[in-house]
C-alpha cells in the first residue's frame, strides 16, 4: 500500500526512439530502461524537466498525477501529504528554493508612472541613461576647498564605496548549497557586468580568487573559512544575521554534502555536519553587532564596506535602524520569498514578511531618523524581473540582489529539490557527474544576457518616466501607484492608489 | 618597542600597532592599556604584544600569528575567529573566549565567563587548544566542532562548580577535558562523559605543562593526580535524523 500518491506521472508515448537520453539525464532515478523500453517510477519524479529538455521526439511528458482529492479548502493536498510524510518519519520536512505559498505579491499590485504631454519622456536609444550605483556609507555633508588656482577640491574623506554598473547584484549562495560552477558563473558574470556576487557562508573556493573585486564574502555564525586572507579577498564583507527563507534559524549543511573540496573551503573535516548556529554567539545585542562590524573594519583596515544582512521580520524597521546605527555600511533585507538550499518547510513558508512591505518601512524609518545616507539598502527575496527592480528602487532600495532568478537563467526549473543534492541541472549539487552538466561559459553567457536585457528594460522605463538615471528614481514613491490594495497597505508602502 | 596607550582611543592605538608591525617591529610593549578594543585584531605576523593593563573586547580577533601576553585580565570575545597565534591571559577573561578559533592556543590563568570555546574547529593538522586555570561559566564548548579545551578548576573557591550549565550542547567534534568532573545534568545529551585514563592524561600533559610554564605554576604533578573527565560527541552528525526529504 502507498499512503502518499505521487505528485507527477511520467508518460512516454510511442514516438520514443529508445535513445535512453532521458534515463541518463534523470538524476532522481525516476527512469529506467527495462525490457526494451523506458519505464518510469512516478513517485521519484520531481518535475525538473531535464528529460523533456533532452528527448529528441517530445515523447516524454510530465503531468500532474490526476488524482482528485475531495475538495477541501482547509485540508489542502499538500497539507495531507506533509502529514503522511511526518507520520512516516517523525521528522521536520525539509525543502529547497523559495516560499511557494499563495501570499499576496505586492510587486504585482504596484504600477509605475510614465510621462505624457506635460513633461517629455526620454528615448534611451538616443540619450545616455545612467544605471551606475555606488554602494556604501555616504557622508553627512560634503566639504570643499578652493586652492590658489581656483580649483575646487573635496576635503570630506569618503568611506569606501563599491561601484556598480547596474543596480542588480547576486545574492549570497554558498559553495555547498550550489556547485562550484554556479559560483564561477556568478563571479565571471559579475565581472563582465560590473557588479558583485556573494559567496554565502561557505568560504571562498580558491578558483574564485581572481574575481575578488567582484566578490562579497560572508561572515556568518559558523565562521566557515573566515580568516584574514578571506576577509581581504573581496570588495566587501557581509555579516549574515538572517536569511529570508529561514529567519531566526541557523543552517546545517548535512555531512554527506561536505565533500573533500567543500571541506577545504569551509576548513572542516569532510563528512561532518557544517552547523551554523542560529545566532552569532558573539552577537546578542545591537552593541555586540557594532563590536563585530568594527572588528571586521579593523581586520580590513577600514578599506572595505561592511554589510549586514537581515531577514525581513515584523520589527524590521526598528532592527534596521539599530543595524545602521551600529555602523553597517550596507544593509541587506531579505524578504520571506527568498530562496534557500535547504530550509525546514514550516519556516520557509510561515516566517517573515514580504520584502516590499519591509523595504518601504525601513526606508521610511531611516529617513525619519535622518540616517538613510549612513547605509545603502539592498532588497532581496523574490525579485523576479526588471519591473520588480524598478519598483524596489522607487520604494527606496539602492540596489537589489537576485538569487533564484540568476539560477533560473542557468537552467533551474524550480523543482524545489535543492536540499536533496541531486539537482539535475547541475546547480544545487556537488556530484561531479551532475556539476559538469552546467557549463561555465554557457552559464555566464545566459546570466549576462539576462541582466543586460533587464538593464535595457530598466533604461526603457526610466526614459518613460522622464529621468535619465536610476538615482533619480531612488526612493521616489510618487512614481508608484497601488492597485487592489487597501488603505493600510497603501499606508505601509507609502504610495497613493492608482487614480489619485 | 613601547607604546603608551594612555589617552589613545582604540583606533589610534591600533593604527600605531599596525604601523609598527608593518615596519618590521617584532615585539611591542603596550602600557597603560585601558579597555581599548581590537588589539592585535587583523595582525598576520608573528609579532609579540605584551599588554600591561586591561585590553578591551575582541583582543586578537581574526588574527593570524601574533603572540599576545596580557599582564592583567581581558574582556569579551578574546581570540574571536582567530586563525593562529597565542593569547596568554594572566588574569581572568570575559565571555565568549575563543569563539570559532581555528588553530593557535589560548591560556587563561584565572576563570572565563559564559560561552567559552563555542564552535572551535579543527581541520587536518590544525587544532586549536584552550586551557583555563579557573572555572568556566555556562555554555562552555557549545557547538564545538574540533579542537581541545582543558578546564583545570585550580583557581576557584572550594564550593564553586568548575563549569556552569549546558556544557557542550550541540557538540559534534573536538574534545573537552575537565579536571574534577561534572554532573551529567550539566552536559548536553549528545555528549559522552568518560573518565580519563592515565595514558590519555599523559597525552594532555604537554598542554598543561605549557599552561603552568606561562604562569610559573610548579605543582603540575598535583594537578595531574586529580581525576579528569573527557567530553566528546556521540556523533559528528547531531542533527542527522531531524529531517524528512
Ligand atoms: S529521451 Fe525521449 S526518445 Fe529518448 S528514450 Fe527517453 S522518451 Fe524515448
Ligand atoms: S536549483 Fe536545481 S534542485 Fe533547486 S529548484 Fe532549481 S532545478 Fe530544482
Amino acid at each position: 500500500m502507498r499512503m502518499i500518491p505521487p505528485e507527477f506521472i511520467v508518460k512516454i508515448d510511442d514516438t520514443c526512439i529508445k535513445c535512453k537520453r532521458c534515463v541518463n539525464e534523470c538524476s532522481f532515478g525516476a527512469l529506467k530502461f527495462e525490457n526494451d523500453r523506458v519505464v518510469a517510477d512516478h513517485e521519484k519524479c520531481v518535475a525538473c524537466h531535464r528529460c523533456t529538455a533532452f528527448c529528441p521526439t517530445y515523447a516524454i511528458k510530465v503531468e500532474k498525477f490526476p488524482m482528485s482529492f475531495k475538495d477541501n479548502a482547509l485540508w489542502g493536498q499538500d497539507i495531507l501529504k506533509g502529514l503522511w510524510k511526518q507520520a512516516e518519519s517523525g521528522a521536520k520536512i525539509l525543502t529547497g528554493a523559495g516560499n511557494d505559498k499563495p501570499y499576496p505579491i505586492f510587486w504585482d499590485r504596484m504600477v509605475l508612472d510614465a510621462c505624457q504631454v506635460t513633461n517629455p519622456s526620454i528615448d534611451p536609444l538616443r540619450e545616455p541613461m545612467e544605471l551606475r550605483t555606488y554602494i556604501g556609507k555616504k557622508p553627512d555633508k560634503l566639504e570643499f576647498w578652493q586652492d590658489k588656482k581656483g580649483d575646487i577640491k573635496l576635503t570630506t574623506v569618503m568611506e569606501p564605496q563599491i561601484k556598480l554598473e547596474t543596480p542588480i547584484i547576486f545574492a549570497g549562495m554558498s559553495y555547498g548549497a550550489v556547485s562550484l560552477n554556479v559560483q564561477l558563473i556568478l563571479a565571471k558574470a559579475a565581472r563582465e557586468l560590473g557588479t558583485i556576487m556573494n559567496t554565502g557562508e561557505g568560504g571562498l573556493p580558491q578558483e574564485l580568487a581572481d574575481y575578488k573585486d567582484n566578490i562579497v564574502v560572508q561572515c556568518a555564525s559558523g565562521r566557515f573559512g573566515v580568516d584574514l586572507s578571506y576577509l581581504n579577498s573581496c570588495a566587501a564583507v557581509e555579516i549574515k544575521i538572517g536569511q529570508g527563507a529561514k529567519p531566526g534559524i541557523g543552517g546545517h549543511l548535512p555531512g554527506e554534502k561536505v565533500t573533500e573540496e567543500i571541506s577545504r573551503t569551509r576548513r572542516i573535516p569532510s563528512g561532518t555536519d557544517a552547523i551554523s548556529p542560529a545566532p552569532h554567539h558573539d552577537i546578542y545585542s545591537i552593541e555586540d553587532l557594532r563590536q563585530l562590524i568594527y572588528a571586521l573594519k579593523e581586520a580590513t583596515r577600514y578599506k572595505k564596506p561592511i554589510g549586514v544582512k537581515i531577514a525581513a521580520v515584523h520589527n524590521v524597521a526598528a532592527i534596521a535602524s539599530g543595524v545602521v546605527r551600529a555602523g553597517a555600511d550596507i544593509l541587506t533585507i531579505d524578504g520571506f520569498r527568498g530562496g534557500t538550499g535547504a530550509s525546514p518547510q514550516v519556516i520557509r513558508d510561515h516566517v517573515g514578511i514580504p520584502i516590499e512591505l519591509a523595504l518601504a518601512r525601513v526606508d521610511e524609518q531611516l529617513r525619519k531618523e535622518g540616517i538613510r545616507h549612513m547605509a545603502s539598502i539592498i532588497a532581496s527575496g523574490g525579485i523576479r524581473q526588471s519591473a520588480d527592480v524598478l519598483k524596489a528602487i522607487a520604494l527606496g532600495a539602492d540596489a537589489v540582489a537576485i538569487g533564484t532568478a540568476a539560477l533560473i537563467s542557468m537552467g533551474c526549473h524550480l523543482c524545489q529539490k535543492c536540499h536533496t543534492g541531486l539537482c539535475a541541472w547541475g546547480i544545487a549539487t556537488q556530484k561531479p557527474e551532475l556539476v559538469k552538466r552546467l557549463k561555465v561559459e554557457e552559464g555566464v553567457r545566459r546570466l549576462v544576457n539576462m541582466i543586460k536585457a533587464w538593464n535595457l528594460e530598466i533604461k526603457e522605463i526610466l526614459g518613460a518616466l522622464g529621468v535619465n538615471s536610476i538615482e533619480s528614481l531612488r526612493g521616489s514613491r510618487e512614481r508608484l501607484r497601488g492597485v487592489d490594495l487597501d488603505e493600510v497597505y497603501l499606508d505601509v508602502l507609502g504610495i497613493k492608489p492608482a487614480g489619485r | 618597542m613601547k607604546i603608551d596607550a594612555k589617552g589613545l582611543n582604540y583606533r589610534e592605538l591600533n593604527e600605531r600597532i599596525h604601523d609598527a608591525v608593518s615596519k618590521g617591529v617584532d615585539e611591542i610593549d603596550l602600557v597603560n592599556v585601558l579597555g581599548q578594543r581590537y588589539i592585535g585584531t587583523g595582525l598576520d605576523r608573528e609579532v609579540t604584544l605584551n599588554i600591561y593593563g586591561t585590553p578591551g573586547s575582541d583582543l586578537g580577533a581574526f588574527m593570524d600569528g601574533p603572540k599576545i601576553n596580557v599582564f592583567g585580565s581581558g574582556q569579551d570575545d578574546i581570540g574571536n575567529t582567530m586563525n593562529s597565534g597565542s593569547i596568554v591571559i594572566h588574569g581572568d577573561a570575559g565571555n565568549v573566549v575563543g569563539l570559532s578559533m581555528r588553530t593557535g592556543k589560548i591560556f587563561v590563568k584565572g576563570s572565563v565567563g559564559y560561552r567559552a570555546g563555542i564552535h572551535m574547529k579543527a581541520y587536518q593538522d590544525q587544532c586549536p587548544v584552550m586551557v583555563v586555570g579557573g572555572k568556566a561559566g555556562d555554555f562552555l564548548g557549545e557547538y564545538m566542532a574540533g579542537g581541545k579545551l582543558i578546564l583545570l578548576g585550580i583557581f576557584k573557591k572550594e564550593k564553586d562548580q568548575v563549569a556552569g550549565r549546558y556544557i557542550a550542547t550541540g557538540m559534534h567534534g573536538g574534545v573537552i577535558y575537565i579536571r574534577g568532573g561534572v554532573n551529567k545534568n550539566q552536559v548536553g545529551r549528545d555528549v559522552a562523559v568518560e573518565e580519563v585514563t592515565d595514558e590519555e592524561k599523559a597525552e594532555i600533559r604537554g598542554e598543561i605543562e605549557e599552561f603552568c610554564r606561562h604562569f610559573g605554576i610548579t605543582r603540575i604533578d598535583d594537578i595531574m593526580a586529580s581525576p579528569f573527565v573527557r567530553l566528546s560527541p556521540k556523533s559528528s552528525r547531531p542533527y542527522g535524523k531531524l529531517y524528512a526529504y
